[in-house]
């Protein structure tokens, strides 16, 4: 039964996958001090709410779900697209993307 | 799994399109305004800031009377779902415009913006996006819609935030507002997610419907409701989620830091009313849940922490703008009691206490711009001795101030009135929310009142005397906030009942 239940990909599958990509993600945003791989771990974030969204989408039967995933891989290249120019603006004046040496204003 | 529609259906769809589009006619007007203003920004030369601003002002009171034609309208979906005209959203909708037009005024005096070297030409098309993002904000009614409006708001607030782009602190408060941001949504949209799992709809009252038809399992509703209250929470700056708000408050332009102080924290507080009113009504989760938790003891715990931790730290800050920021961390905690009390009093408490802050926060705001402007500094120390040279900014901080502590008879001291009055309404069960509140009120007015205390009592170390002079159109705008300030505290009457009048919807679904 167990067996069975393992081989066979279903929901448990996919959302496994995605809780452990939003895991991920969330570890490299909280450790990384790179901005270009916090903005990575954030795209990881974004994508395992996307497998969410396929997924129950596939199982429940409405396209509810991969309309808002369409909707959300044209934001997240929205949203990179401005995240890189403030990171090309910080390189410009900083002379470096580590976050924490981007800490000029203090308590 | 899924079929192509036939040509009737298209037709149909159309159609439905078609007829929503008059209940849209606001946003529309608005995208329209932002689109003319890039082109605008191309046609004209370099130096066209002063002339942009004027189209920018013109537009935004020009919407006032679409806003203004909505109220005639009946309370309406439309878009399959995903939006609706309402009291509710109209209130915000005036609201949001107000906002972008004071944002406007205290950009066309701020100094370091007009001195910007590449033209102010994306920054009124920013500021009219943000205007547009946050009313649909605020009158979004699925999962979808709200998560696009929140990054449309979001967007442009970061863009808007870097805008200087030689000076260190803008661009380091932008990716620091940039890296919060997009995590917090990144958190607010795998809770949508899990959401829609447990329902297989987008929509917010479709969501209420299925969730007590079918019931749930409450770990995975809690850990929803954490992650979206994470994502709500960054809009509206509140603790445990304020920690982009102190750096970027003070680095960004002080114009987009008033802007975000009070518009996105608005609309943070519209989308989190009908998102947990409608969505997740309380009491689906208390009582059968192991842990006895749901989404109103997470919202008080938030509101507690902010209070406490706002106005706490307010009192170590030496910069005026950070020393703002925190205070806008804790009227946020006050902002949600009136969300807590989940009745209509409670929401029209709420809706009053955002109007005296737009006018409160702004007037604050745009009294340090016009020093700043003359003193280059947002340092504390730097107000010695300026109620004597600058007799009108003075005066006017000082009712702001006032108004922001609460006392009477400002503004401010009608909205936490009504606040701490729905509170107790609800007898003793939230009588230590309104404890703190009232004693983290007392803290308040330590740190606030040490501005005026500089600028009246202690002397200025430098030897210049005499009055400084700060413009006439600085001064009547000054005046007029300090006036309006003032007056609603007297006569408050209009803005309580209209506040009644736009709550009535939630009222109805609350009871």
């Amino acid at each position: 039964m167990l067996t069975e239940q393992l081989l066979s990909i279903g929901l448990n599958h996919f959302l496994t996958i995605s809780a452990i990509l939003f895991g991920l993600g969330m570890f490299a945003v909280m450790t990384r001090k790179n901005a270009i791989v916090i903005l990575m771990g954030v795209e990881l974030i974004l994508n395992a709410a996307n497998i969410n969204f396929l997924t129950f989408s596939k199982y429940n039967g409405g396209m509810d779900g991969v309309m808002f995933s369409l909707f959300v891989i044209v934001l997240a290249a929205a949203e990179a697209a401005v995240a890189l120019a403030i990171v090309i603006n910080i390189f410009k004046t900083f002379k470096t993307v580590d976050v924490s040496r981007v800490d000029t204003m203090k308590e | 799994m899924f079929e192509m529609p036939s040509g009737a259906e298209i037709q149909s769809i159309i159609s439905i399109l078609k007829g929503g589009a008059g209940y849209f006619v606001p946003e529309i007007y608005l995208s329209a305004l932002f689109m003319v203003l890039i082109i605008l920004d191309l046609v004209t030369g370099r130096k066209n800031g002063r002339f942009l601003a004027i189209v920018t002002i013109a537009g935004l009171v020009g919407s006032l009377f679409y806003i203004f034609k909505q109220q005639a309208m009946p309370d309406s979906e439309f878009f399959f779902g995903m939006y609706a005209l309402d009291r509710f959203g109209i209130f915000f909708k005036y609201f949001f415009v107000a906002s972008g037009i004071l944002a406007v005024l205290t950009t066309w005096i701020d100094t370091p913006l007009k001195k910007q070297e590449s033209g102010m030409g994306e920054y009124y098309a920013l500021l009219v996006a943000m205007v547009v993002g946050m009313m649909m904000m605020a009158s979004s009614t699925d999962l979808l819609m709200m998560f696009l409006a929140m990054e449309l708001v979001s967007l442009s607030a970061y863009a808007m935030t870097g805008y200087l782009k030689r000076e260190i602190r803008s661009s380091e408060a932008a990716l620091k507002y940039l890296v919060y941001g997009a995590v917090s949504s990144g958190m607010l949209l795998y809770g949508f997610s899990l959401i829609y799992g447990m329902t297989g709809q987008t929509n917010i009252s479709k969501i209420a419907m299925l969730l007590t038809m079918h019931g749930y399992n409450p770990l995975v509703m809690i850990l929803a409701v954490l992650l979206i209250v994470a994502g709500f929470g960054y809009k509206m700056g509140a603790v445990p989620f304020h920690f982009w708000s102190p750096d970027v408050y003070e680095g960004a332009p002080t114009p987009v830091t008033a802007y975000l102080s009070v518009g996105s924290k608005a609309a943070g507080f519209a989308m989190l009313m009908r998102f947990f009113y409608i969505a997740v009504p309380h009491g689906m989760m208390g009582e059968i849940s192991f842990l006895q938790i749901d989404w109103l003891w997470i919202l008080m715990i938030v509101s507690a922490a902010s209070m406490i931790y706002g106005n706490v730290v307010a009192i170590w800050q030496k910069n005026v703008k950070r020393l703002l920021a925190y205070s806008s961390i804790a009227h946020a905690g006050y902002l949600l009691l009136g969300i807590i009390t989940m009745d209509q009093l409670g929401t029209q408490a709420t809706l009053v206490y955002l109007a005296a802050y737009l006018l409160m926060n702004y007037g604050a705001f745009y009294v340090v711009i016009v020093i700043a402007n003359h003193t280059g500094s947002e340092n504390l120390e730097d107000y010695r001795g300026l109620g004597k040279r600058m007799p009108l900014a003075g005066a006017a901080l000082t009712v702001f101030l006032i108004s922001l502590v609460g006392l009477p008879p400002t503004f401010g001291f009608i909205g936490k009135l009504m606040i701490f009055s729905a509170l107790l309404s609800k007898g003793s069960l939230f009588m230590w929310l309104a404890l703190i509140g009232i004693l983290t009120s007392v803290i308040s007015l330590y740190y606030y009142m040490l501005i005026p205390l500089n600028m009246y009592l202690r002397e200025s170390e430098s030897q210049e005397e005499g009055v400084i002079e700060t413009g006439m159109g600085a001064k009547i705008i000054t005046a007029a906030l300090m006036i309006a300030t003032l007056y609603f505290g007297l006569f408050f009457q209009p803005v309580v009942n209209y506040a009644k009048y736009s709550s009535v919807l939630f009222g109805a679904l609350l009871n």
